[in-house]
């Protein structure tokens, strides 16, 4: 048995973005000792890549903005299958969120009257987004790492120690969690840099590790969206909840091609930029579903009216949810209208002065004049959708944030699932990270307390079955038996054979290359505009893929060996993809981020029904998949909205149901 | 423009040392450097140990140095180089080395903890704070920082001098206390915090001789120097080296 | 510490053990030396050009123009200037050229000028000579010490640099006139001087100190909307502090040489009236 370095904390949060720093912020604050885990340097998670702002009714741009509409425009750009408590909590809390971070130090855009400032956004009835410039994503986390460097700062005026009771391990990698019977106790990881294992103990974990981006080819996410969370959660056996919701934003980068798929901010177009076609034509207009006639501008003089007058003029089509804007995009360019790299135009140039442009989306500007060689103050830019969130997760408990099933488990941020329904609005996703990011570190602090004398215990056996999984890939690398410097691969093939197929014949897989495999697969099969036939192959090729990735060896040792890396991510790429061609093959509609071409219209009978999956036998690691009725939102909530509304998702039955209430 | 072979010289190694490996590269239209460095990966060399992660010049992670030149892996285009011409990539040199283009940058955090947080004026509740825009334009400046060290590597107080890393703190953080300074509600002075003195006395202002290399690197276009350090530079005289300023706040407490 | 034993180019900077063991200073590939080189052999030009022209103690007045490094003129043997900046205030006791006097303010303006600082650093000190391009010297104290500390003296020399810009914008004013004191005249010089002039101003102006005072130093610019503005102002001049540097510079060097030239009888002023 290799020594594994053990550390005891009462909460561990595993990633550093939004989610997991807000949690980690409430756990120490709460009186727990914490841990954060993260892949990347402290403070440089995806998180940082949010332009447009923070989604919270505070009212300062329109003062008709409240809760209540926020929790409208949610639920309607989810399709009215968000868990509802979460939308109500989080258009319930988000203001105080993001109040609170001036309290720390943040400096947003302000208002005329010293106020946060607040833009328009996709599916926004009012401008809401607290912002900073096209940086906001930045702000938050460099406010929120300073907040943990305040925390630690106290501490050491306390203790001594800055670390003792809030630590960040940064550049390592959790692999797994560890349970006592049906608890949770603890994480096993390496660090990065030596790839030394260690272990931290912790009756509470917090998932908040973002997404699952990196399993497409074309995304706007890093190399760390591999999943990691979900597919944690999956092996310590929490259910995963509607994994075929996948939202590709409409407006990525295009070309040049190693750009390709670099976010385009929504901002773009909440302060005036349109879509055109090839013939210069605003194609959007065509595009607006019956769901939301009533609230899009149906002329270009309508539309332009309302960026200065928003009480007379309907909202302009560019800015319909974004599912909506990614499949007209994706229509536009099939048709054969779209731009010489196959995308569509995107035009701030003829709509604003150049000098405005510059001050409003500075990174934009900066964006295209060094990567693409484009000028947007003179020309259009390109662009087309790109794989961008994952509104499936983590099956969360709403008020607290606990995975079902699995004591002292949590999660937060993306990698929870419920809160954005179907699709996620913009700026929602920045206020679910403070909102359910705080929620999780509340809670798992307080469970964390009522274990203060039973704790569960970490045994050794789990440690050497994580090992063993961990170091496999050298196994089977060319150079096999280089991975001895550091700890050896006894004990392989005791257990974790979890998501990859175990030692079948052939040579040794290049991990980069099932890596753009996967991708390739999950691109053209699972993307977005989806067909039975086309899921159905992808699930092949996807059983194909674990074969292989069983095989996956690197050279080398384990001293921040990227390719081991990315061979021990790929079991989680894999689960998770998994996951995604299941529930989308199964979920036979189309609702949100989720389009089958096969079934083209969304059926009220789906709009109550969650898709979980789960792993049947850990040992296996087949995926099993369940359906599951949603409970009624609850009558108050749902008198917000008009009855004719309502008709367009919920069943007669519902319908009934409700008026009799 | 089509594809073409590049050549590259990539350092590799640990702390106990390395060399500049030659290697032959395909390029093609619109790649950055950090492209290739991920080919090299993905075709020769799968152990070559690089930080990345946003790929779109907003995290700071892919800092090294570029034909001597500190700069972000993922902002330098190929095309700024003449494609005879043979490329190097060395990880920064002011920072130890972990793995070849892979440096220990812990001592910006160590220099992070070391600068007092924001201190919020006791006497507004969350949702209370009024500031003016024109009046948190200058340490929005400074927030754009996306924090790539690469003014801390290229800084010669510390790049060519290893002992002054203890006492001076680099443009990075003396420009984090330089916003916090600007920053209109920070309420550090009544809680008996003065920032422009800990400035000289604690983060090693007085090393700064201003020769501007951290504004050249910047990838955010921050004026580093004109906009956070001289301005500092200037307090720190106020309280320390202008006895005008000394007797006229004796006279008239200054209400600003 | 330094035994003088050491291999002085091998333990420190770069090559301080637990970096990447690279051999080479730096491995820029652009003509990096050119900026340092081309500064230095500016300053350079000026300092002799100045040294020169500032002990000659001659040929600095041309009426109506008095070369600005001699103005104001303070010594008892000044060459009398009708009206001009010239005041016997140290009396005969001094005897070196009065320009000495008075260039002591300018020159201290501008050797702790945040520019001129970075300019000579990197032109004479090598400290560094330019970006990533390791700096010869062992050890490195900035500018905390003695002399260097001084550096912090440069708004006092912003102070007397207004003032002196207040006489040279008196000598401007005096351009004025023609050789016989007759005001409303013009000649070449005249536009010499008015570009000279507006250069000192826009250099002086553009200062960091002077941004600092008029509105650097305020926490609240939404208090005092005025000096709010003229932040802005000197905000946007110090933008281009470098470039008004070395146009200033030359500027006042071109002017002496103007008034040397007619002074020597070179050639004589065109007069427009």
């Amino acid at each position: 048995m290799p020594v594994v370095d053990r550390q005891e904390w009462d909460v561990v949060v595993v990633g550093a973005g939004g989610a997991g720093l807000r949690a980690a912020i409430e756990a120490r604050e709460r009186g727990a000792r914490t841990a954060v885990i993260c892949k990347s340097l402290f403070g440089k998670a995806h998180t940082v890549m949010a332009e447009g702002g923070i989604a919270a009714a505070m009212a300062n741009a329109n003062e008709h903005d409240t809760w209540q509409t926020h929790f409208r425009d949610t639920l309607r750009g989810g399709k009215f299958l968000n868990q509802w408590r979460m939308a109500e909590l989080h258009a319930r809390e988000a203001p105080q969120r993001v109040w609170e971070l001036e309290t720390w130090g943040a400096l947003f855009d302000r208002t005329e009257d010293g106020r946060i400032s607040q833009r328009n956004f996709g599916g926004h009835e009012y401008p809401r987004l607290a912002h900073v410039g096209d940086r906001t994503g930045l702000e938050l986390i460099r406010t929120l790492q300073q907040r943990i460097v305040a925390l630690q700062q106290e501490d050491h005026a306390r203790t001594g120690d800055h670390e003792s009771g809030l630590k960040v391990y940064q550049e390592c990698t959790v692999t797994r969690v560890l349970k006592d019977g049906s608890r949770v106790c603890g994480v096993f990881a390496y660090d990065r840099e030596t790839g030394r294992f260690f272990v931290l103990q912790a009756p509470a974990v917090v998932l908040a590790t973002g997404g699952i981006g990196k399993s497409f080819k074309v995304t706007s996410n890093s190399w760390e969206y591999t999943g990691d969370g979900h597919a944690l959660a999956l092996l310590a056996g929490a259910p995963l909840l509607n994994m075929e919701f996948v939202q590709f934003h409409p407006t990525g980068m295009v070309w040049p091609p190693s750009v390709k798929g670099i976010l385009v901010t929504e901002s773009v177009r909440g302060d005036g930029g349109v879509l055109r076609d090839s013939g210069g034509r605003r194609f959007m207009f065509d595009y607006v579903p019956d769901v939301f006639k009533e609230k899009y501008a149906e002329s270009e003089q309508e539309a332009d009216g309302w960026y200065d007058d928003p009480e007379h003029h309907r909202r302009p089509p560019e800015l319909l949810p974004r599912d909506e804007v990614a499949r007209a995009i994706n229509a536009e360019v099939k048709a054969g209208r779209g731009s010489p790299h196959g995308g569509v135009f995107l035009d701030v140039s003829t709509r604003m002065p150049a000098e405005v442009i510059r001050r409003r989306l500075p990174s934009m500007y900066h964006q295209f004049k060094e990567l693409a060689d484009v000028d947007i103050t003179t020309e259009p830019m390109e662009v087309g959708p790109t794989c961008h969130y994952v509104m499936g997760g983590v099956a969360v408990d709403s008020d607290t944030a606990a995975a079902r099933g699995v004591p002292g488990l949590y999660a937060a941020g993306e990698v929870a699932g419920g809160m954005h329904g179907s699709n996620r609005l913009g700026g929602n996703s920045l206020s679910d990270l403070l909102v359910f990011g705080r929620r999780a570190g509340w809670h798992a602090a307080e469970y964390a307390r009522s274990l203060a004398s039973e704790r569960p215990r970490v045994d050794d056996d789990q440690i050497g079955a994580a090992s063993a999984e961990a170091l496999r890939p050298f196994s089977r690398g060319a150079e096999g038996g280089a991975a001895g410097d550091v700890g050896t691969a006894e004990g392989a093939g005791t257990a974790g054979d979890v998501g990859t197929a175990g030692d079948v014949g052939g040579g040794p897989e290049n991990p980069y290359t099932l890596h753009q495999d996967l991708q390739q697969t999950m691109n053209d099969l699972v993307g977005i505009i989806r067909r039975a036939g086309e899921m159905e192959q992808a699930l092949t090729r996807l059983a194909e893929l674990r074969e292989r990735a069983g095989r996956a060896g690197v050279e080398g040792h384990r001293q921040f060996n990227p390719g081991w890396h990315l061979a021990l991510d790929l079991r989680n790429m894999l689960l998770v993809s998994e996951c995604v061609a299941r529930a989308a093959r199964e979920r036979t509609e189309s609702r949100g981020g989720h389009t089958r071409e096969d079934c083209p219209a969304m059926e009220r009978e789906w709009r109550n029904v969650n898709l979980l999956c789960a792993l049947t036998d850990p040992a296996a690691g087949r995926i099993r998949l369940t359906r599951e009725t949603t409970p009624p939102i609850r009558p108050d909530l749902l008198a917000l909205f008009e009855k004719e509304e309502l008709a367009k998702y919920l069943t007669d039955e519902e319908l009934e149901e409700e008026l009799s209430e | 423009m089509s594809g073409y072979e590049a050549r590259f010289r990539v350092w590799r190694g640990d702390e106990h040392g390395g060399e500049l490996r030659d290697f032959t590269v395909a390029v093609n239209e619109g790649e950055v450097v950090l492209d290739i460095v991920h080919r090299l990966q993905a075709t020769q060399a799968p152990d070559l140990a690089v930080r990345w992660n946003c790929k779109a010049g907003k995290c700071g992670s892919c800092s090294a140095e570029v034909n001597g030149r500190p700069r972000l892996m993922c902002m330098t285009r190929m095309s700024v180089f003449d494609r005879a011409e043979t490329v190097t990539i060395t990880p920064l040199r002011a920072f130890p080395v972990i793995r070849d283009l892979v440096t220990d940058v812990s001592f910006n955090y160590e220099k992070a903890r070391g600068i007092p947080a924001f201190v919020p004026p006791p006497e507004l509740a969350p949702g209370e704070y009024r500031m003016f825009q024109r009046d948190v334009d200058r340490s929005q400046e400074f927030r754009k920082c996306i924090e790539c060290f690469l003014c801390q590597d290229t800084c010669h107080v510390v790049r060519d001098h290893e002992e002054n890393k203890r006492a001076f703190a680099g443009p990075r953080f003396l420009m984090r206390v330089a916003e916090l300074d600007m920053h209109p509600l920070d309420a550090a002075e009544r809680s008996g915090l003065d920032r422009r003195r800990t400035a000289q006395d604690e983060h090693g202002l007085g090393y700064c001789n201003i020769t501007k290399c951290c504004t050249e690197v910047c990838p955010e276009g921050i004026r580093i120097t004109d906009n956070a350090l001289i301005p500092l530079k200037e307090r720190v005289v106020d309280r320390r080296y202008d006895p005008l300023v000394w007797l006229g706040s004796k006279i008239k407490r200054r209400s600003s | 510490m330094a035994t003088g034993t050491e291999h002085r180019h091998n333990v420190g900077g770069v090559r301080a053990p637990g970096r990447a063991a690279i051999t080479a200073a730096h491995l820029r590939t652009d003509r990096w030396w050119l900026a340092p080189a081309g500064t230095a052999a500016g300053l350079l030009a000026f300092v002799v050009y100045s040294t020169w022209r500032a002990f000659a103690n001659a040929d600095y007045y041309a009426s109506p123009y008095v070369s600005p490094f001699y103005s104001p003129c303070l010594a008892h043997d000044c060459q009398s200037m009708r009206g001009g900046p010239n005041a016997d205030l140290l009396g005969s006791w001094w005897g070196i050229s009065p320009a000495v006097i008075i260039l002591v303010f300018p020159l201290g303006f501008r050797l702790t000028c945040y520019y001129y600082r970075k300019a000579y650093y990197r032109g004479f000190w090598a400290s560094p000579p330019a970006c990533a391009v390791a700096e010869p010297h062992r050890g490195y104290t900035g500018e905390t010490r003695f002399p260097l500390i001084l550096q912090n003296l440069h708004r006092y020399f912003f102070y007397a640099a207004l003032l002196v810009a207040g006489v040279l914008t008196y000598d401007t004013a005096l351009t004025f006139r023609d050789a016989h004191h007759q005001w409303g005249h013009m000649g070449l010089g005249t536009l010499v001087f008015l570009a000279n002039i507006a250069l000192i101003w826009s250099y002086t102006l553009s200062c960091h100190s002077c941004r600092h005072i008029v509105g650097g130093q305020l926490k609240h610019f939404s208090r005092h909307p005025v000096r709010y503005r003229a932040w802005r102002f000197v905000g946007r001049l110090n933008a281009r502090h470098m470039q008004l540097a070395w146009a200033s510079l030359l500027g006042v060097a071109l002017a002496d040489l103007y008034v040397y030239l007619l002074a020597s009888g070179v050639f004589d002023d065109p007069r427009f009236f």
